[in-house]
């Protein structure tokens, strides 16, 4: 009796108690402070002060009402579609050509990791004297052929695009990864077939691929866009390591945003409110992806 | 040591020397004292500073004069330390047992004194005349709390370059350099005179952000009256240094360069200005970045005669288990003595009266800079400079404004219509 009681416990009850460090860690790291920064938002939260008035919901009316909030969010989405929607079209045409027979293939499957393992820093320093108005690489290449020099970190076009230009060379080569290991579970059957029938490699890459995939397209858009919705390092680094993103604040992101209020007037009441804002804003826009990626039709 | 918010990129850089130097980053999370009740245990003193004050050889020497005393220095680089700093305060845990701080942040910090020790009570009153009346109480709380005691200060000049005043058919010797701009109208119709001469790739100044700052700091009241209120819009003085420089773009002087920027980087080797107002700090900056224009840069006084900008302090925050000790360690490191060691090894510049008239700063040259008497320059801009009040928020006011400027400066906007939108900013910063 004992002993079957025994067994049962085992084989309903482990399986729990196996994942139970992650989600001990998980509450510990994520949930606590998730909630506790709640708690902060609903307060005139200084770090400098000891006495923390409640305010009930004004840091969220606040925030609301701040134009330079819904110029944040316009960057933040700017700089995300302008940088995700070239990586990903870019990492999945780099997939589809590795993925076919390539001499060295794992030497150039490799390299697409490599712009991964550099530093953000790094990255943001170079980028940012490439970027540079009047000795800056791209400028020098636009005088050659002819165009004038752009001062990038100006406009609010121009510094989004140098933004992206750095994630789209960070993260191309690593979403191209994944699109590649998915691919080869893309059975050989269908591309033998489609190449009899005279299919051309771009048509199999849309026909045959992309609909095989779709779940881990599905999977990057969404972490791309997380990552997106979150892009901090390349807009503070490019403007040189203000939180204010730009004289005009034409490359604050959502992020900088919250920086500046929780690191720079050190208002971590209103830094929490905004945390929470952005996490919904965060849910909001995988739904959102999820909805619109789900409709690439299966074959 | 210098500041202004925004010097990350080459800031990592120098975090990576600092540390580079056989410091340990942060060791650990428990810096207090350990216990020196034991018998031989010795007393661990933890100082937290940022990129380099030069201290190394200093805490050798105190550690063989007091062997009861351990050393432990923690380096960061001068955001990420403030950042800390404030986080530590704020949590209660984790503050070194003495802290530096830069003048940009100080007014932060003293506006909640209660974290720190007051000074006067572990005797710093009697240190006080070591430092011009200014920087004592640049550090002093409203409530007349002392608490820092100053290292360095940022004593302002003009640095120019020699060769493009001489192809620009002006002067090269500082003496005369100077006589041309002893006001800031000199200066613009100096810069009218240079522009005449058209040289290619070269304007006069660098920016706005520099010589905004420059003039503000002179004027007697900055942005904050000395009771903690903004004064920005009230205060004639900041508008007129604002138009003052708007004047000087307008005029076609600047290079249009953004502070602490690759451009502005780049600019000092290749000449893209020829003039720049040059805080005590700037010249370690300069020579960093041009190493190869020595010679062709020189120093001459600031219009207007004096200035200062940045400059740090050595403070005790409260959660220090060993107050004593760590006040005997910060006024010894900051005594007359110890300054002149580490401005001999590094060149920061001392905040010690006494060594204004010491031939150590007197007959310093910099050979960089044509070797000009640079201890003499900047010991006359700071020995007689009537102080501004600088209030908790100067730093992110300033910031504003220079976003406004250089807003103008881009052509985006009007120079009304940049200063109501700073001061909408402002506003909210407050």
């Amino acid at each position: 009796m004992l002993r079957s009681w025994l067994y049962r416990l085992d084989t309903k009850a482990s399986p729990y108690l196996y994942i139970l460090p992650f989600f001990a860690l998980f509450a510990a790291l994520s949930a606590f402070p998730l909630l506790y920064t709640g708690w902060v938002s609903l307060h005139d939260w200084s770090l400098l002060e000891d006495e923390h008035a409640f305010l009930g919901a004004a840091n969220y009316l606040t925030l609301l009402a701040d134009p330079a909030f819904w110029n944040a969010l316009f960057n933040t989405v700017s700089i995300l579609v302008l940088s995700t929607v070239p990586q990903l079209l870019l990492a999945l045409l780099l997939a589809h050509l590795l993925s076919g027979r390539l001499r060295g293939q794992t030497f150039w499957r490799l390299s697409l990791l490599l712009p991964n393992l550099t530093s953000v820093a790094a990255v943001a320093i170079i980028f940012g004297q490439l970027f540079g108005r009047d000795y800056g690489l791209v400028n020098w290449v636009l005088g050659v052929f002819g165009a004038g020099q752009i001062d990038w970190a100006a406009g609010t076009a121009s510094s989004h695009a140098a933004i992206s230009a750095m994630v789209i060379w960070r993260w191309t080569g690593y979403n191209a990864l994944i699109y590649l290991a998915a691919m080869q579970a893309v059975p050989q059957s269908l591309h033998e077939a489609a190449i009899i029938d005279g299919a051309s490699s771009l048509q199999r890459l849309r026909k045959i691929t992309i609909p095989a995939i779709r779940p881990t397209i599905i999977f990057t858009v969404i972490v791309s866009t997380i990552g997106g919705m979150q892009m901090f390092a390349e807009p503070l680094l490019f403007g040189g390591g203000q939180p204010g993103g730009g004289n005009d604040h034409q490359f604050q992101t959502l992020t900088l945003y919250l920086f500046e209020a929780g690191f720079g007037r050190f208002d971590l009441g209103f830094a929490s409110a905004t945390a929470w804002v952005m996490f919904a804003l965060v849910l909001v826009a995988a739904a959102v992806n999820y909805l619109l990626i789900r409709r690439i039709r299966s074959t | 040591m210098r500041l202004q918010r925004g010097l990350l990129v080459p800031l990592l850089l120098l975090a990576v020397t600092a540390c580079g130097g056989g410091t340990s980053g942060s060791g650990g999370t428990t810096p207090a004292a350990s216990g020196a009740a034991g018998g031989g245990a010795k007393t661990k003193i933890v100082i937290g500073t940022f990129n380099d004050f030069g201290y190394q050889s200093l805490y050798q020497e105190y550690e063989k004069a007091h062997p009861e005393i351990d050393i432990v220095e923690r380096v960061a680089a001068a955001e990420e330390h403030h950042r800390r700093v404030a986080t530590n305060l704020a949590t209660g845990k984790g503050a070194a047992d003495i802290e530096a701080i830069e003048e940009g942040w100080i007014g932060q910090f003293k506006a909640n004194p209660d974290k720190f020790h007051n000074l006067t009570e572990l005797g710093a009153d009697k240190l006080a005349s070591q430092w011009p009346e200014w920087k004592w109480k640049t550090s002093q709380s409203k409530d007349g709390r002392q608490l820092g005691l100053g290292t360095d200060v940022g004593g302002l000049a003009m640095c120019y370059r020699t060769d493009l005043f001489a192809k620009a058919g002006l002067p090269t010797d500082r003496e005369q350099v100077s006589r041309l701009w002893s006001t800031w109208d000199g200066y613009i119709e100096t810069g009218k005179k240079f522009a005449a001469a058209k040289l290619p790739k070269t304007a006069f100044f660098d920016g706005p952000i520099v010589m905004y700052r420059a003039i503000l700091g002179q004027a007697p009241t900055g942005l904050y009256a000395t009771d903690d209120t903004v004064v920005v819009e009230t205060n004639p003085e900041v508008r007129a240094a604002f138009d003052k420089t708007i004047e000087a773009i307008g005029a076609g002087l600047s290079a249009k360069i953004t502070a602490w920027s690759a451009d502005w980087n780049a600019g000092f080797q290749r000449g893209s200005f020829a003039t720049i107002a040059c805080p005590a700090w700037m010249m370690a900056y300069i020579q960093e970045q041009a190493k190869n224009a020595a010679g062709k840069w020189d120093i001459a006084a600031i219009p207007g005669g004096t200035g200062n900008w940045g400059g740090s302090f050595l403070t005790l925050p409260k959660q220090g288990k060993n107050p004593e000790a760590a006040f005997a360690l910060a006024s010894w490191l900051t005594a007359p003595e110890q300054q002149a060691k580490v401005f001999r090894a590094k060149g920061n510049f001392p905040s010690t009266n006494k060594l204004y008239s010491d031939p150590v700063i007197t007959d310093f040259v910099n050979p960089f800079f044509n070797d000009a008497p640079v201890g003499k320059i900047f010991s006359q801009s700071v020995a007689t400079m009537n102080a501004q009040y600088l209030g908790p928020k100067a730093g992110d006011i300033n910031t504003a404004i220079n976003n406004a400027l250089t807003r103008v400066e881009q052509g985006k906007q009007t120079p009304d219509e940049a200063w109501n939108q700073a001061m909408t900013e402002v506003k909210k910063i407050l």
